[in-house]
């Protein structure tokens, strides 16, 4: 029998089609690796009955002939996503004991396809975030290490917990979101495919919102095939959330024809940034090279406002986060610290529950909302941000897709720039202009630095096209053939 | 009573007073939820998990809520706004679950409109609306459960509330309460809000300044919590007095927030312009901009009932009514529609005087609403009918009025049953009259040597003598005929 868990999601429904092994199978090689790989601390709960017995029911259907399209497949998912009577945290103390009552939509399409779950896995505190080390439930691990040297990594955050499991082949692909570059970030410092759908998408229904205009779900794979399996059961319109687009969902896999030819490929000016590693920008080159081998054409473009996109959104996010993370005050649900007063509970209750990264973003969302410095803040950080989308539009009548780095740096240390907020938001410099756009973007692995640590390429592409952005994502992928696998060493 | 100043010891004063009213949408549904809106009903029953503002949950506009608010904005004659956007206001409370109300700040659905009320003496005053806002309820805290705790109920909690908010065109309580009736009448009319202050589904926050005559306006209060009409005139009044006492005294009027106490009749603060809330409004980004269409807002338009000032007008215009009496009759549509039902096909202005005369009087006095009216519009018609044809005189037709509002007969099936038809048969009428002059022939010799105010006590002995049923106009006539024999 194969190494079940090393898998893709496509080969794992092809054995289990032909009968080679079964769910049961496939989800039991899956928990006993999810419980030796804990030294990463990837699941914050993890729900191996759950796994089992979803497991149990895929075999049984597909013993009648009425398997369902992800039948079996075990994924990871976020803990921000709500999941009916399994304690949900957003990875904070605030939601002690939470256990929601219902399902968030993308899980429940997760579920309704034939997919079980193995677990919840770890995030930044209310996936704020960019290398999961604000967890209230500690930092989640990178499987990988520099080599020779054996200090632990951060995994990218805030889906760290996703990207860790995903590339630690402890779980087949997790369900992600990406506020400024969550999915992306962290797929390229753990190796593996994160993909950012359209803002719209997916549903945001029964996922802890962060940054409502931004927050989306998407895919973490170790395939571009897996992501565009994985995205065609997590879209679609739900009328419970107002911002989910009401447009068929294509089968994305479709798209996947490797032919590029005559594309035309934007590469941004404006994304040549300080602080750049030598080797990312020569890992951009030969994406660029890999596209054009295979017919594409790249052109270079401008996105003026690019360096207005991180203080935006440094801006816009914390100023929803501040108004979205009011409800957490100990009245309904979660922690409470009691107080004199209804005043002290609050004060107790939101001192001790969110941690200094969550605090220090409210914070800030409170100050840029504030009488008197709204306009300065809020609004004109509203109109870059159209701006922003202008850039990208006008882009986008001339080219039909975009290349960047994902993120200036590979992983770094567990520490290394939790000292300095601002050096830790550089990270996202190349992801959240998509965001602020709402555009469909995905990070592929690229290859590997001298130091043996993965580096992501970043495709964007116009809105609702997801699928020219995982063909083109498929070339990429084909052209670097990146087989590395991290070591497998999770020792503390 | 509208007077446009009040006497202060230093001189005269003149009242500046705006309305905020928070209306309850009618709707089966909250704003945002598909949770139930009714009242009274358990506590915590009627909350969804948007209402509790559980994780992840996101609110969804309620279509009806909107056509129910472009509804109301078209009745108070105000600029619909095709793009209306929906902030949140940010504050924590332990009844307000998401730490902010969805309410429209920058951009509401409705703009600029106008409430024509009327004065006594038949003058009308035209109260500017500002706009109209479209926002959530918040929920309920109930302090008097436990000693130490205080208990929630967040059934409330996400309701449709209309806030409409007036110009400060005011200038005496009376027109505050006059366009609180108004508006009420208008909402009632549309059936957009019931208009109910008992149990809270219509609540006002008065505006209150004062200053010399011909002034700039003075520094405003804002008076919360004044939930009847009559509280509305006491708490200006108080508050007016209270402003121009200060005033007058050398003292200035801090802007502040303050709440009615209707125990003690008086107006207290409640937190100053210093301690006002920084709301952090921002549009909410849980909801898209809200878009009208054309056609929908004509689609509205064309199903909007006729509203109290055009009916008044038609009123008086079709059946020659005073504009008093039509603006009695159009106070609320019910009245209104049964006294067209009453009216259609008959005397007008007779059908006026009943309805608004003796059958309101009985329905004010059983203390029953007029749905549940003994005699409906059908039978007060029958009776009209029956003086028109000469068969009632106005006094019997109190008598069999009566006995239908007891029985809930017709007045026909009265009339038969009591045997009060009037007599109307000359020989029956004559008759009787020849028996009074050949009794009292003393008093006809007086009458006919001049002492004619005699002739009431003939009239009262033949309508005696006839049980009070003979026509009273035929008496008349053949009574002066025979007595000047």
């Amino acid at each position: 029998m194969a190494n079940l868990t090393g898998l893709s999601i496509a080969e794992a429904l092809d054995g289990l089609a032909r009968r080679e092994f079964s769910a049961g199978e496939l989800v039991q090689a899956h928990v006993a690796a999810m419980a030796a790989a804990r030294p990463l601390n990837a699941y914050i709960t993890e729900t191996p009955e759950r796994a089992i017995e979803g497991a149990k029911a895929a075999d049984a259907r597909r013993a009648r002939g009425e398997a369902l399209p992800l039948d079996g497949i075990p994924l990871a998912i976020k803990d921000l996503y709500c999941t009916e009577g399994v304690p949900t945290t957003a990875a904070s103390h605030i939601l002690d004991g939470f256990k929601p009552p219902y399902e968030s939509t993308v899980t429940a399409n997760l579920w309704r396809a034939g997919a079980v779950m193995l677990g919840k896995t770890n995030l930044d505190e209310f996936a704020m975030g960019s290398s999961n080390t604000t967890s209230y439930y500690g930092a989640a691990r990178n499987p990988w290490r520099r080599t020779g040297d054996n200090r632990p990594l951060v995994p990218g955050g805030s889906s760290g917990g996703s990207a860790a499991a995903v590339a630690a082949r402890i779980a087949l692909g997790a369900t992600g979101t990406d506020t400024g570059g969550s999915i992306r970030q962290p797929g390229a410092f753990c190796g593996i495919v994160g993909m950012k759908p359209t803002y719209g998408r997916c549903s945001r229904w029964g996922i802890v919102a962060f940054a409502s205009s931004l927050d989306q779900a998407g895919p973490m794979t170790r395939s571009v095939r897996d992501a565009a399996i994985m995205l065609r059961h997590m879209a679609g319109h739900d009328p419970k959330d107002s911002t989910s687009v009401p447009r068929p969902v294509p089968d994305y896999a479709a798209a996947l024809t490797g032919d590029i030819r005559g594309l035309r490929v934007g590469i941004p000016t404006e994304y040549r940034v300080d602080g750049m590693s030598d080797e990312v920008t020569a890992l951009w080159r030969q994406g660029i090279a890999w596209l054009e081998a295979a017919g594409a054409k790249t052109r270079e473009i401008s996105l003026p406002h690019t360096k207005y996109a991180l203080p935006t959104y440094y801006i816009i996010a914390p100023a929803e986060a501040s108004s979205n993370l009011a409800r957490y005050d100990g009245v309904r649900y979660g922690l409470r610290v009691p107080g004199g007063n209804l005043r002290e509970m609050y004060d107790n209750t939101r001192g001790e529950g969110f941690g200094a990264e969550v605090r220090r973003r409210i914070l800030i969302g409170t100050y840029v909302l504030s009488a008197g410095y709204y306009d300065a803040y809020y609004l004109k950080a509203g109109r870059v941000r159209s701006l922003i989308a202008r850039d990208f539009a006008s882009a986008f009548e001339t080219v039909d897709a975009i290349l960047t780095p994902t993120a200036p740096t590979p992983a770094f240390a567990i520490g290394e720039k939790s000292d300095d907020p601002i050096a830790m938001y550089l990270n996202d410099v190349f992801t959240v202009p998509a965001s602020l756009a709402g555009l469909p973007a995905i990070s592929v692995p690229g290859g590997l630095t001298r130091d043996g640590l993965p580096l992501g390429l970043h495709l964007i592409g116009r809105a609702f096209d997801e699928e020219t952005v995982l063909r083109a994502a498929g070339v990429l992928e084909t052209a670097a053939s990146f087989t590395a696998e991290p070591q497998g060493r999770w020792s503390p | 009573m509208t007077a446009a100043t009040i006497q202060g010891k230093t001189g005269p004063w003149e009242m500046v007073i705006g309305l905020e009213v928070h209306a309850q949408v009618v709707a089966k549904a909250k704003l945002f939820s598909g949770a139930a809106a009714d009242f009274g009903a358990e506590p915590n029953s009627q909350v969804s998990l948007v209402d509790a503002a559980m994780p992840g949950m996101l609110p969804v506009i309620n279509a009806y809520c909107i056509e129910q608010a472009v509804k109301t904005g078209l009745g108070i004659a105000g600029a619909i706004n095709r793009r209306s956007i929906f902030d949140r206001k940010n504050y924590f409370y332990a009844d307000l679950p998401a730490g902010y109300q969805i309410s429209q700040y920058s951009d509401p659905i409705v703009g600029r409109g106008a409430v024509t009320i009327d004065l006594p003496g038949g003058v009308s005053k035209v109260i500017g609306v500002t706009r109209l806002h479209l926002e959530q309820d918040a929920g309920k805290s109930l302090h008097d459960r436990h000693p130490t705790l205080t208990f929630v109920d967040l059934n409330r909690s996400g309701v449709a509330l209309m806030e409409i908010v007036s110009e400060p065109d005011m200038r005496a309580p009376e027109e505050a309460a006059l366009y609180l009736t108004k508006l009420r009448s208008i909402l009632r009319y549309l059936g957009t809000c019931d208009g109910n202050m008992e149990e809270g589904s219509m609540r006002c926050d008065v505006n209150v300044s004062v200053r010399r005559p011909g002034e700039d306006l003075g520094t405003r209060c804002e008076v919360k919590n004044v939930n009847s009409i009559r509280y509305v005139r006491q708490a200006i009044e108080h508050e007016a007095g209270r402003q121009i006492a200060i005033l007058e005294a050398g003292g200035g009027i801090d802007q502040e927030t303050r709440l009615w106490d209707p125990v003690k009749g008086e107006t207290r603060s409640m937190r100053s312009k210093e301690e006002a809330h920084d709301y952090r409004y921002f549009p909410d980004p849980d909801l898209l901009p809200l878009v009208l269409c054309e056609a929908e807002v004509a689609r509205i338009e064309g199903s909007m009932p006729e509203l109290p000032d055009a009916k008044k007008a038609r009123f008086v215009a079709a059946y020659d009514l005073s504009a008093y009496d039509a603006g009695v009759l159009v106070a609320d549509r019910e009245t209104a529609d049964f006294y067209e039902g009453v009216a259609r096909g008959r005397d007008a202005k007779l059908a006026a005087n009943w309805v608004a005369g003796d059958f309101f009087a009985f329905l004010n006095k059983s203390g029953k609403a007029l749905a549940e009216a003994p005699v409906d519009a059908g039978r007060l018609g029958g009776l009209i009918d029956l003086i028109g044809d000469g068969t009632l005189s106005g006094r019997l037709a109190k008598e069999v009025f009566e006995a239908m509002w007891e029985s809930r007969e017709s007045a026909l099936q009265v009339v038969e049953r009591l045997g009060l038809k009037q007599i109307s048969d000359t020989g029956a009428i004559e008759a009787a009259i020849d028996a009074v002059m050949a009794r009292e022939s003393g008093k006809v010799a007086e009458y006919r040597s001049g002492k004619e105010k005699l002739f009431g006590f003939f009239v009262g002995q033949v309508m005696r003598a006839t049980a009070g049923k003979a026509n009273p106009a035929l008496v008349n006539d053949l009574l002066k005929r025979k007595l000047g024999g």
